[in-house]
């Protein structure tokens, strides 16, 4: 029977709309926290002393400390966005496939 | 009632205490290794609360269900806390700011990489590890495999991690115990064994998660404190901090520098990869996923989780930088008095003596308390998961091939947190004096080598077959553990051979790829039978993985 209920889901458009929307999504939020956590880890092995540099003149903040600790909060603010989006949209969507596949299934 | 005064009094005393200490005043009389009385009497308090909780769990410990995940009903926050907790064991709050303490910036750069895996972990795995799992990972990994021999493969993998984990806590907690509670080694080591065995034996996952809320708020709250305290003599300014500080650090101004830690880009890029995906192969945290009761609570608690390490990683860093000039530049911290010495009790030390400058013996004690309280959560979340791997997957899966019923199932796994335990014990007082830094790591590295590829691979690629699972699962596994052996950390600390046969000393960059390519080989050129079925297996998989449908809900409220 759950099979039947898969096929169903599978075959339904809103299932290809949803698994492609928040892929994307997903992806793009990954993309995101990848590319500038390593390229982060490269300006570290290759660039050091850019980082410990002062972030304007006579300033104790260096430029390392001040871009990671942005990279703390903005990371924790994009996993806000997800969560916010993942459980109203997405969900809402999915909750919509899985009523339709039981109507279909009677 | 009673308790409650008692909890009143410690918290009055602790306030008149930490306002008596905010002063720059400091008594030069140490109390090294005396038993500490104001630790031990907290640590008892905390023992006595979670027992009370663990008695309450115990009746409500029936199902298989109850005892690996709680029955699947911890809330979102709570279940984030939890996580919070496994994931900051002693030694980070330990290891951690004495990195900062002794290297500076390179120590905040580790802490972003432990950190750096949460929102990967959220954004591409929580979703479909919540949708296709039950008890363990291996659920995922096995769920249209070969059950026998890929979920073999999973507990191997898994017992691996948690047992070199659980014996990098183990011999940790000793020492530590050792140090601050003024406690033999062994009566250390056997306590933490103990309890530990209590916690799960009787109370499962509830007591467990428990154990690790409660922990992870006297964590929080404790290490706030200490940075409050600290940086209220800089007039709560940064700027101050790190100028005083690079004034006395004999590193200078490269303090705030990417250093040493991280010279060639090789071992910088290998560990942000190990830290990173490690972190999404541990059995232990994996589990958390199953305790909540649905996707939406499972996502939350990554919210809250990362918000709760990221917090913590930052209060770290300044107790790392406060503590290099109010810890470094005083003599009563040093062995013989000589600023610039050998900290007393060794270089791990700086949080609990900052503790010790700014809030005087009673928050010293608590400290220690939080320190203890929080090995002794870490290793039984560690237990529960090496016992699932057991009982679950080994026993339940493979050797009864899912006909076991759920009372002997659940004797099994308590029986395995038995052994686990004493494994635990007797390897803790065997290893007393071996360095056993490379342990975490080697978790790290299996971690990311072994459990990550597979498992990954498991939900997304469709070609994934039961021989290239295999092939990738143990590849991983083996040449994180070779590249380990041969490199300096084992090669030539503990093997005491001159050169290291493995330069590096994170595993990961190299062991990776190792495992995903052997899984994607595998797989490619398994032609046989089973593989077709495997492979068109997966479309049911993806849309459950992607809606959840058919998946585990709650069974029990908590």
């Amino acid at each position: 029977m759950s099979s039947e209920m898969y096929e169903h889901m599978r075959n339904n458009p809103k299932f290809i709309k949803l698994v492609a929307k928040r892929g994307r999504f997903a992806w793009t939020l990954a993309f995101i926290v990848l590319g500038m956590f390593y390229g982060f880890v490269l300006l570290v092995a290759f660039k050091p002393a850019l980082l410990g540099r002062p972030i304007y003149q006579g300033s104790m903040v260096t430029i390392g400390v001040a871009f990671e600790l942005f990279m703390f909060i903005f990371f924790w603010l994009l996993t806000a966005y997800y969560v916010r989006k993942a459980n109203g949209e997405f969900d809402e969507l999915t909750a919509d496939l899985i009523k339709d596949a039981w109507k279909e299934n009677k | 009632m009673r308790v409650l005064n008692r909890i009143g009094l410690v918290l009055g005393l602790l306030a008149t205490s930490v306002m008596a200490h905010a002063g720059p005043a400091l008594d030069g009389i140490q109390e090294k290794q005396a038993t500490n009385w104001h630790a031990i009497i907290m640590f008892c308090l905390f023992v006595a609360l979670t027992m009370g909780i663990t008695y309450w769990a115990a009746g409500r410990t029936k199902s298989t269900s109850d005892f690996y995940t709680a029955g699947g009903g911890i809330t979102g926050f709570q279940n984030g806390l939890a996580i919070a907790g496994d994931y900051m064991s002693a030694a980070t709050l330990l290891g951690l700011s004495a990195m900062v303490y002794g290297q500076g910036y390179d120590g905040y750069i580790y802490m972003l990489a432990f950190f750096a895996g949460w929102p990967i972990i959220l954004f591409l795995m929580a979703e479909r590890l919540r949708n296709l799992g039950r008890f363990t990972f291996s659920d995922i990994t096995a769920y249209r495999l070969d059950q026998g021999s890929v979920r073999t493969m999973a507990a191997i993998s898994s017992l691996t991690v948690v047992c070199f984990y659980l014996l990098a806590q183990m011999v940790g907690a000793g020492q530590l115990i050792k140090l601050l509670f003024g406690l033999e080694y062994k009566i250390a080591i056997f306590s933490v064994g103990i309890l530990m065995m209590i916690y799960v034996i009787f109370g499962g996952m509830v007591a467990t998660t428990w154990v690790q809320i409660i922990k992870a708020c006297m964590l929080l709250i404790g290490g706030t404190l200490v940075a409050i305290l600290a940086m209220s003599r800089f007039g709560f300014s940064y700027s101050n901090v790190v100028q005083q500080a690079t004034a006395v650090h004999k590193l200078g101004p490269k303090l705030m520098y990417p250093g040493s830690l991280l010279a060639d880009p090789v071992t910088a890029i290998s560990l942000g990869l190990g830290l990173m995906f490690g972190t999404a192969g541990l059995p232990h945290i994996l589990m958390r996923f199953f305790t909540v009761t649905n996707a939406k609570e499972a996502r939350k608690s990554v919210l809250y989780a990362s918000g709760f390490v990221s917090y913590f990683f930052n209060v770290i860093f300044l107790l790392g930088l406060t503590g290099i000039i109010i810890v470094g530049q005083n003599g009563s911290f040093f062995e013989g008095g000589k600023i610039g010495g050998k900290l007393i009790g060794g270089g791990n030390m700086v949080a609990m003596h900052l503790a010790k400058a700014v809030g005087g013996n009673l928050l010293l004690g608590f400290l220690a308390a939080v320190a203890f309280a929080t090995i002794l959560a870490v290793v039984s979340g560690l237990a529960l998961a090496g016992a699932s791997a057991i009982s679950h997957d080994l026993y339940a899966r493979v050797i009864m091939k899912g006909k076991a019923s759920e009372t002997t199932e659940i004797k099994v796994s308590r029986i395995a947190v038995i052994c686990l335990g004493f494994i635990a014990i007797i390897l803790g007082i065997l290893f007393e004096k071996q360095n056993i830094a490379f342990m975490v790591g080697l978790a790290f590295g299996v971690a990311a080598a072994a459990n990550f590829p597979v498992l990954i691979l498991s939900m997304y690629w469709k070609g994934l077959t039961t021989r290239g699972a295999l092939w990738g699962g143990y590849g991983g596994l083996l040449s994180a553990v070779v590249f380990v052996v041969l490199s300096k950390s084992v090669w030539v600390d503990v093997i005491g051979r001159k050169a290291a046969l493995f330069p590096y000393g994170q595993p990961a960059i190299f062991a990776m790829p190792i495992a995903f390519l052997l899984a994607y080989i595998f797989s490619k050129i398994d032609g046989s039978e089973r593989a077709k079925q495997e492979i068109e297996a997966f479309e049911d998989q993806y849309v459950r993985g992607q809606t959840g449908f058919g998946a585990a809900g709650a069974t029990t409220k908590h």
